[in-house]
């Protein structure tokens, strides 16, 4: 971590002042984001391409939000997608036993979430770097086996099946693809925009100090396993969110998406697009997502491509995307370090 | 059996704790179980004792020793060469794999090591795909163990199973010994211990390092060919193996031989009795020890207090 940790440590200080410039700023940048991707659907009629930002969206709240716990607070979750597979289980078992409207349906599963996240998180924040990733891992698996094993209640291997229901509420039918699009462009950018609020806030930045030194933020009277904990249960709403644009965009949810592969992808899509930036994870999602595409297109040995890109960016660059970027253009700017 | 309850089958358990033939065989299965996961383990935690890296793709040499074995049992008819096989091969690969790519992150971050060993796990299963396929394969019982199965107590107990048993148990005993005992042992110690020092003493760490990782390839190269009898051979073999050996190492504490032991042989017995009791949710019983285990004594059974 030193070196991320040495990188991101410069890259903080910001005065007070500039940060109700930059929230208005970051507002704007929000609006003119979903302006358009709103604006999308009218120019092209490509249903492929619709379908990539609603997966965009989907990931990108997940990876954006195990950022906030990987690269804000120093805690590497090996266990974040349960909270992406809850999410989708979530929302479709409510749908289909329930019947309730979509909007409540969306607010239950994040109180379901809450709850789980909060009794798993104040176990898991107590322990410290590879036991945390371990017992986030363990608790990953336990609730992947639970729905493999709970089968007359999630199906389990099959997954949830029989498609969700979709009713329409406030003018919104979900079961139309455009308002779909949407309403995850809308889920995303509003998440990222949360998101970004929570990192920039006095919050934020007790969670960077925690990263940096848990010892003196403790001893400035900091609550650590409190803050630990909040941004644990934050981060899994997002990710939640994320797991319910899944299930509503394939109408299902299956055990894969509760799976650690997904928790493996989230944390492969923070190195690749770079934890010192915010919207480096975002970043990374989309060249997942593209590589995924194209590559699987090219050729069925799908593994040994995706594992040279990552032995690059791992080895070769030894950062993020974006950090690259972000490194090559202070540098530019100021000249040369040395 | 209402809707809403886990599928659970105590009576099978019970009724199977109450037979000697039943109790036979399923403790011999869960030691078959706890001993290839053993070699494993012990593999995974002497890695990270002495290089303090979390080999994630220690499975994927576990499945390339029992397809090392597989081809040479095919091409020999010999047993123990494919055994040879199987261990020597992976022992060659780890070299090459720690010494070409893992040495270049050792500083680094954590999160850059998992990802070379992501990336691996990923690439390795796809150079099995192409070398032997996609599909099942099978190594076949060798000759010599086509006997009459014994009958201890009722209980079934193929006599290919004590072999098994008794080249981990005898695997475990050596590299406890030579751990504890012999001068490249204490070698190996010291480098866990204070590399820069045992540097400046003049011993070559890169080799060390390299031997090290080249073991514990060899050991989960040699339980993959070891499996490779009585298990179906597939790309991403290694990957349920490594998970549970992860689990193992865990449990018993990171860089414990011991704890390796000991936790391989519970996690085989739970998956053994687990399967009677609980059909659908022995792989959850696992995970549920090792919450509990994590969260009472985070650095395992037998680890070290990290505080």
């Amino acid at each position: 971590m030193t070196e991320l940790q040495a990188e991101q440590a410069a890259a903080v200080p910001q005065p007070e002042a500039g940060l109700q410039r930059s929230r208005y700023f970051d507002v704007l940048i929000a609006l003119a984001a979903f302006a358009v991707l709103a604006i999308l659907p009218m120019l092209t009629g490509s249903k492929a391409l619709l379908d990539f930002v609603i997966r965009c969206s989907a990931f990108g709240l997940f990876a954006t939000s195990l950022n906030l716990l990987v690269g804000y607070t120093g805690l590497v979750s090996f266990g974040h997608g349960m909270f992406f597979g809850l999410g989708a289980y979530g929302f479709g078992l409510i749908m289909q036993r329930t019947g309730v409207p979509v909007p409540v349906a969306f607010v239950a599963t994040l109180v379901i979430t809450t709850i789980i996240a909060a009794v798993i998180g104040a176990i898991c924040v107590r322990l410290k770097e590879i036991y945390f990733a371990f017992v986030t891992l363990a608790f990953q698996m336990l609730i992947h086996s639970t729905i493999l094993s709970w089968v007359s209640l999630t199906g389990g291997d099959q997954g949830l099946r029989g498609g969700i229901p979709r009713p329409a509420f406030f003018g919104i039918d979900l079961s139309n693809h455009v308002h779909l699009y949407i309403a995850s462009c809308a889920l995303l950018v509003i998440g990222l925009l949360l998101m970004r609020q929570i990192a920039q806030s006095p919050f934020g930045y007790t969670l960077r100090m925690i990263r940096d030194n848990a010892n003196r933020a403790s001893f400035v009277g900091i609550d650590v396993w409190r803050a630990k904990l909040t941004i644990f249960v934050l981060a899994a709403l997002f990710a939640s969110t994320g797991g319910i644009i899944m299930a509503l965009f394939v109408s299902g949810a299956y055990p894969e998406f509760a799976y650690w592969t997904i928790s493996g992808e989230g944390i492969f899509i923070n190195m690749l697009g770079g934890v010192t930036t915010f919207l480096g994870p975002m970043v990374g999602t989309v060249l997942l997502l593209i590589l995924n595409d194209t590559v699987t297109r090219l050729t069925e040995y799908y593994g040994i491509v995706l594992g040279i890109v990552i032995l690059f960016f791992a080895i070769g660059l030894r950062k993020g995307l974006m950090d690259f970027v972000v490194e090559w253009y202070t540098q530019r700017r100021n000249g040369p370090v040395e | 059996m209402p809707q809403w309850m886990l599928p659970l089958d105590l009576d099978a358990l019970t009724g199977c704790l109450a037979s000697s033939a039943c109790l036979v065989t399923q403790t011999t299965s869960g030691f078959i179980i706890g001993m290839l996961l053993f070699l494993v383990a012990v593999g995974l935690t002497l890695i990270f004792g002495v290089l303090k890296v979390v080999n994630f793709s220690h499975g994927a040499f576990y499945m390339f020793g029992a397809y090392f074995a597989m081809t040479a049992y095919q091409f020999s008819g010999s047993f123990a060469l494919a055994m040879l096989c199987g261990a020597a091969g992976t022992a060659i690969l780890g070299l090459i794999f720690e010494r070409v790519f893992m040495s270049r992150v050792y500083g680094a971050d954590v999160l850059m090591q998992l990802l070379v060993c992501y990336a691996f796990v990923l690439i390795f299963d796809d150079v099995v795909r192409m070398i032997w396929g996609p599909e099942f394969k099978s190594m076949g019982m060798p000759a010599a163990f086509q006997v009459a199965p014994l009958f201890i107590a009722g209980g079934v107990v193929p006599p290919y199973y004590l072999l098994l048993i008794g080249v981990a148990l005898a695997a475990a005993v050596i590299l406890g010994l030579g751990l504890a005992r012999t001068r490249i042992g204490k070698v190996i110690r010291a480098a866990a211990h204070n590399p820069g020092m045992v540097s400046a003493l003049g011993i070559n760490t890169g080799l060390i390092y390299g031997g090290v990782f080249a073991l514990g390839g060899m050991l989960a190269g040699l339980a993959g060919a070891l499996a490779a009898p009585v298990r179906s051979l597939t790309p991403g073999m290694g990957f349920s193996v490594l998970i549970e050996s992860f689990i193992v190492t865990v449990i018993g504490g990171m860089g414990s031989i011991l704890g390796a032991l000991i936790g391989a042989l519970l996690i085989g017995m739970i998956r053994s009795f687990g399967s009677l009791g609980f059909p659908l949710f022995t792989e959850g019983l696992m995970y549920l020890f090792m919450v509990i285990v994590l969260v009472s004594r985070p650095s395992g059974l037998f680890g070290k207090e990290v505080a």
